[in-house]
């Protein structure tokens, strides 16, 4: 590395006075870049890089009772294709995300008509949707259990007033998971409304005063203008709804879980996702080395739709 | 012309209000019963509103959990890792807007890769370094592993890229090291850009519910995330209790979020955009 600092002098014929310094403030600059980065650095390295390669290796690992864990090759990824459970809760965790997804339609419209020009009280419309994104989950959870309540909950009464049968919604397998991922969609939208929001103040005004001219309404400059240009923000949106959908594990584990087996919510089996799964085997049956392999298939399956969206994104999105 | 606005906007605000409902809805329903007896929150039909206003709930929170104990750790959580993050990435980024040296990039390049690598894939050998060093249900398990950010390293970056270089260049005519060059000049032109990652550094840690799960089993290390979930009305079935006791621990952060919103908003936008 330091012969990159050297070559400059190497021709001493061009040296003139001021070299000299400027190749020690180099030297110099050189030191302060790694002080600089090596606090925030050294810790990456310990808590979160290096990690990453333990956990690939214990995916390779099975791990005894009593602690301690044996080298058996590939045999957790060969018992993962052929396990009932991750099969489920791989199916389970695509339809969760999938679910979720559906609400990228929903904050685009929100944005675009908190963004309507002069309407008032856009700042008060902005904070309460954005109020369930800071709502502590934990909180989330409890209201919505209590909300979803088969016998005494909330929305049953409601329904019944309109003379439709209520179920009980996080309890039975049939509807558990459609009934998180309302509460998913719940808390995401406020999110990525403001994202969509400050995309469309990127649109500049006099395509929709040329627009205006040819007297086009607002539905057609929704979907001629607004549309099209704010494509890469939908896309940005999209992918970042996915890996946080596909990552699903608070309110799953707060509306379908519970604390005792005794009163486990017969629910929970059919409706875990990968990452209940990965906590349940990691930090609760203490089967480290599977739970690991687990991680690395969520970490494949992100990678996989990923590289998906961004070739699919040519078809649909529009880069000025 | 006026008029002609108004008109027009009417139909938005029927669909707008409709939205803030279902949207509000929930946390008023939690309040609501969070002031119920609890014979009147299970009661069918259920009373919109409360017909006595029983907010001994309030107090019962106490007992059910150490809540101020928790509050406690939950305070101390956040304030360590915000503070952390905002030294430690403000330096890193820092050095990697404007300090040239070998192997810059490819180290950002490092950095970048934690933000794209899911959680679970460290959480199993950071249980186990916490194990190691004897902090399990401990203070520092909750702060440390969330002092070092990435991301945040990634958001200030951006943030000093876009400062003029003026100033510091003027500086460094005048012999100022880049330490002064960092304390003096950059981070004060940096404060919004601080104070964003503050905020949302603050929001996630207070919400963080995952690891303080994995790491604090005792109730009176645990935060308030994972103190409300393990009572999850199981065991514990008084409803208006559980209301008080969530409403109680999202406050701050509501309350934050509402002296703070257009920072707050503005944040999240800038993430969007430059993330």
């Amino acid at each position: 590395m330091t012969t990159l600092e050297e070559v400059p002098v190497a021709a001493p014929q061009r040296a003139v006075a001021g070299r000299p310094v400027r190749r020690r403030l180099r030297r110099r600059e050189w030191l302060w870049g790694l002080a600089f980065i090596a606090p925030n650095g050294l810790g990456l390295l310990a808590f979160y890089i290096w990690p990453v390669f333990q956990t690939l290796y214990y995916s390779f690992t099975e791990w005894g009772a009593f602690g301690g864990h044996t080298w058996v090759g590939a045999e957790n990824y060969v018992k993962l294709l052929s396990d009932p459970e991750v099969v489920k809760a791989l199916k389970n965790t695509l339809l969760y995300a999938g679910l979720v997804l559906l609400g990228v339609p929903v904050s685009l419209v929100l944005a675009a008509l908190i963004n309507t020009p002069g309407l008032r009280g856009a700042a008060v419309y902005r904070v309460l949707y954005f109020l369930p994104v800071v709502t502590m989950p934990a909180a989330v959870g409890m209201v919505w259990r209590w909300l979803y309540n088969g016998d005494i909950g909330l929305i049953n009464h409601v329904l019944s007033l309109a003379g439709v049968e209520g179920h009980h919604w996080v309890a039975d397998p049939r509807f558990a998971l459609y009934a998180t991922a309302v509460v998913g969609i719940w808390m995401t939208v406020g999110y990525n409304m403001v994202i969509f929001a400050a995309g469309l103040k990127g649109i500049p005004k006099d395509l929709y005063e040329a627009a205006e001219l040819d007297g086009a309404g607002p539905i057609r400059q929704f979907f001629g203008i607004t549309l099209p240009m704010l494509s890469p923000t939908a896309f940005f949106v999209t992918v970042l709804t996915s890996i946080g959908a596909l990552q699903v594990f608070d309110v799953i584990y707060l509306m379908l879980g519970s604390n005792s087996a005794a009163l486990r919510n017969p629910a929970i089996d059919e409706n875990q996702t990968i990452v209940f799964l990965f906590f349940e085997r990691a930090f609760v049956d203490n089967d480290k080395g599977y739970a690991a392999a687990i991680a690395f298939v969520l970490l494949l399956v992100i990678l996989l739709l990923t590289i998906v969206q961004f070739r699919a994104q040519k078809r649909w999105v529009h880069y000025a | 012309m006026p008029e002609r606005v108004a008109r027009r906007t009417w139909p938005v605000h029927v669909v707008l209000v409709v939205g803030a409902l279902i949207m509000v809805a929930p946390l008023l329903w939690e309040f609501l019963t969070s002031v119920k007896s609890f014979g009147e929150s299970v009661r069918v039909p259920p009373t919109i509103l409360p017909e006595t206003w029983d907010w001994s709930n309030y107090t019962k929170v106490f007992d059910s959990i150490p809540f101020g104990q928790q509050l406690l750790n939950t305070v101390l959580m956040t304030a360590g890792r915000t503070a952390g993050q905002l030294l430690l990435c403000s330096m890193a980024a820092y050095a990697f807007a404007r300090l040239a040296f070998p192997g810059r990039d490819l180290i950002f390049m490092l950095f970048l890769s934690v933000l794209m690598v899911p959680s679970q894939l460290f959480l199993i050998p950071q249980y186990q370094i916490m194990q190691e060093l004897g902090w399990l249900n401990s203070l520092q398990a909750l702060i440390v592993p969330g002092v070092f950010s990435a991301f945040g390293t990634f958001l200030l970056r951006q943030f000093f890229l876009s400062l003029p270089k003026d100033l510091e260049e003027a500086a460094g005519l005048d012999g100022a090291n880049p330490l002064r060059i960092y304390w003096h000049i950059m981070l004060p032109l940096a404060r919004p850009g601080l104070v964003a990652l503050g905020i949302l550094t603050v929001l996630w840690s207070w919400n963080d519910l995952m690891w303080p799960l994995v790491v604090n089993n005792d109730p009176e290390q645990m935060t308030l995330s994972a103190g409300l979930a393990t009572l999850k009305g199981e065991h514990f079935t008084d409803y208006p209790v559980l209301m008080a006791g969530s409403l109680l621990a999202t406050l701050p952060v509501i309350v934050v979020f509402i002296a703070m919103q257009r920072r707050v908003l503005e944040g999240i936008a800038f993430t969007g955009t430059k993330g």
